[in-house]
């Protein structure tokens, strides 16, 4: 909280109608603020209990040979988890699994609901209202679902998918046993899981001022050149957001490999995802110890990317356009 | 005055500028355009209720009919005669029964006209195709349904999301409420904190408290399904609190000047005028609870009985693995009801997103 005094910062007067103007802390002041702590308090006792305490928790762990079915006392081992972590194949193999489906699944969630976004918020579009819920509605479909009913859809022998392909005279892959196809395929999957990036980037694109618009249009802007220069720059800290979110989604990303292939990891290993080895260690093999270290070193991961993205934020978002 | 003085947070949210540009002609071929991707984007559900009807040995049929056909018979004299798609001499086609194969002539019944008797026809049958009708499977669904014992699923379903909503609305209207109308002391860093929950990725917790679970015998149960959320979560904050800073503040000063505590402005005043915001958030944690399968799977694999409908219907595909058509009707079981309630409550809850996202 920023410290103001009545007197303002440094010789500028400040006034109740300067912006700068805080009203003077009174007891009354500070007794309001205290009673909204306690309104406050399930977030913070939560924080503790669920954030802060099993984080520092998990990393101690990562020191030990912490088992769960293991009988024997617990030992520090110190960096021994570390150690292990940087020369087994299996991390290296989820890792480079994971950043593989990343580059292309990355891209295609911002793009995708953006390109849907712009396409229903095109004022000659009709019954836009049911499109748009139509379009978020297989978001609320149930992941185990979705995955089954892709699964079906893209079977290589009975699948619909190959069978148009046929008509057109392609021999369509066997999708999920593809080593390369597999990826595009759980791709395929994530387009149904698009609906509240979409629905936050309509709400984006119709808040940029219609004025930008005709400006440019009076200059003889082409579409793409006034979504490149008006659009794009507007919704840009919607971008920011929605690849936060969908990063997150990818460092988590389990539940597909899981149901599709029952987490073998199959086809030869090509969706053994990070989050996929770590169940394996944590709750089948049941080695705490190293499950945490794994937890931790994609912690760490994700700290330094989001970290990355956020000081790359100040080149590409404008956050000018806020009111 | 009070406006002046509420300036840190109170950035009322703009309504929505009436959407810009173009003209409106061409209106059906961007509709038709439109249609045709839903169309694409909603082809996995056509696939998903035809296959679900379909009878067991249409599935595997390579090159089979897309609807869910079975091969065409009638009964002619008590017997079952498979209908075949005869051409005849006149270059038409009927759809007769086979009744006596033979290699170079076989011979036939009108299943419209049985009475006129055998018609002969010169050919090999084998080469004929056979002809196939409509012929829904129903009782796929029945199946299903008995098999992955659905009302034990939705029972369990129903109550983990619904106790845990109500942990969840509660314990976020009250932490929204805090934040937006009162001066916390550290209020910045709490949001800040706040955010910062939502980038972690959630396996850092998992293990400690995994393990704690399992000391203090909560793993089997769906405590730990449920009481993490009685903490409220950053979402729903962030929701309520944009929802809180849009009425007015001087409806709180009233009620206090009125004599009403805090806590009873909230329930009195403002909480009647945010009815949509709570069933948005409300419905925000349903589906979060119908769709939550990670951790459920982890703290019930010992206890099939109380598994949610996801993890249920995981189970339920790694035994039925080879039929599709039992897969896709549970498909359907488990998504039916998550649907229909956003067709009718979508307005509600797309706004609800519409906000989320504005302030990023």
């Amino acid at each position: 909280m920023a410290v103001t005094t009545e007197e303002g910062v440094a010789g500028k007067p400040v006034t109740p109608f300067t912006p700068d103007y805080k009203p003077p802390s009174s007891s009354l002041a500070r007794r309001r603020g205290r009673a909204g702590l306690w309104f406050v308090m399930p977030w913070i006792v939560g924080f503790f209990l669920w954030y802060a305490i099993p984080m520092v928790a998990s990393l101690w762990f990562s020191f030990t040979d912490f088992n769960l079915v293991n009988s024997q006392p617990t030992q520090f081992i110190g960096l021994d988890n570390w150690q292990k972590l940087f020369s087994d194949p299996m991390v290296r193999q989820s890792t480079l699994v994971t950043l593989k489906f990343g580059m292309i699944a990355l891209p295609v969630a911002i793009i995708f609901p953006m390109a849907l976004a712009y396409l229903l918020v095109n004022k000659s579009l009709r019954a836009r209202e049911t499109f748009r819920a139509l379009f978020f509605m297989p978001s609320i479909i149930p992941f185990v679902a979705a995955v089954l009913i892709f699964g079906g859809i893209m079977n290589g022998q009975i699948g619909w998918v190959n069978r148009m392909l046929a008509v057109i005279g392609i021999t369509g892959p066997n999708w999920f046993q593809d080593q390369t196809w597999v990826y595009p395929s759980l791709v395929f999957i994530g387009l149904w899981g698009v609906g509240n990036a979409m629905i936050i980037f309509i709400a984006s694109m119709n808040s940029v001022p219609s004025s930008l618009y005709d400006a440019a249009r009076i200059d003889g802007a082409s579409e793409w050149r006034m979504f490149r220069h008006v659009t794009l720059p507007v919704i840009s800290p919607i971008i920011f957001y929605n690849l936060i979110i969908a990063l997150i989604g990818i460092f988590n990303y389990f539940l597909v490999p899981f149901v599709l292939n029952n987490g073998s990891g199959d086809p030869g290993g090509a969706t053994l995802f990070y989050a996929l080895y770590f169940f394996r260690v944590g709750f089948r093999l049941f080695d705490m110890g190293y499950a945490a270290t794994l937890a931790w070193a994609l912690f760490l991961v994700a700290v330094g990317i989001t970290g990355l993205l956020f000081w790359s934020a100040k080149y590409w978002v404008h956050y000018e356009f806020e009111r | 005055m009070t406006a002046i003085l509420e300036r840190e947070d109170t950035k009322p949210q703009a309504p929505p500028v009436t959407p810009p540009r173009r003209k409106r002609k061409g209106g059906w071929l961007v509709t038709g355009f439109t249609g045709l991707i839903l169309f694409v984007f909603l082809l996995p559900l056509g696939y998903m209720l035809v296959t679900s009807v379909k009878s067991e040995q249409m599935i595997n049929r390579v090159g089979g009919p897309i609807l869910p056909n079975s091969p065409a018979s009638f009964e002619f004299e008590g017997e079952q005669l498979d209908i075949y798609t005869v051409p005849m001499p006149d270059g038409s086609e009927l759809e007769l029964g086979l009744l006596q194969p033979g290699r170079q002539v076989s011979t036939f019944v009108d299943p419209s006209n049985p009475e006129a008797g055998a018609i002969e026809w010169e050919g090999n049958w084998r080469l004929l195709s056979p002809a196939d009708e409509l012929d829904p499977q129903w009782q796929n669904y029945t199946r299903a349904w008995d098999l992955m014992d659905f009302p034990i699923l939705l029972r369990n379903t129903l109550a983990i999301a619904g106790i845990g909503t109500i942990g969840a609305v509660a314990s976020s209207i009250l932490v929204a409420y805090g934040l937006a109308r009162f001066r916390v002391p550290f209020g910045r860093s709490i949001m800040v904190v706040l955010v910062a929950t939502i980038v972690l990725p959630r396996f850092v917790t998992l293990v400690p408290t995994y393990a704690v679970f399992v000391r203090i015998g909560w793993v089997g149960t769906w405590l730990p399904l449920i009481v993490p959320h009685f903490f409220a979560n950053a979402f729903n904050v962030f929701l309520l609190r944009q929802y809180f800073l849009t009425i007015p503040k001087e409806l709180d000063e009233a009620a206090t000047i009125d004599g009403a505590g805090p806590m009873r402005t909230l329930v009195s005043v403002i909480l009647p005028q945010m009815k949509a915001a709570l069933v948005a958030v409300s419905l925000f944690h349903f589906y979060f609870a119908w769709n939550d399968f990670f951790e459920p799977m982890i703290y019930l694999t010992t206890r099939p009985d109380l598994q949610p409908i996801s993890v249920g219907l995981r189970a339920f595909n790694t035994l039925y693995d080879s039929q599709p058509n039992l897969i896709q009707s549970g498909s359907m079981l488990a998504l039916i009801i998550p649907v229909v309630v956003f067709l009718f409550a979508q307005r509600v809850f797309l706004q609800g997103i519409d906000l989320s996202g504005v302030q990023k």
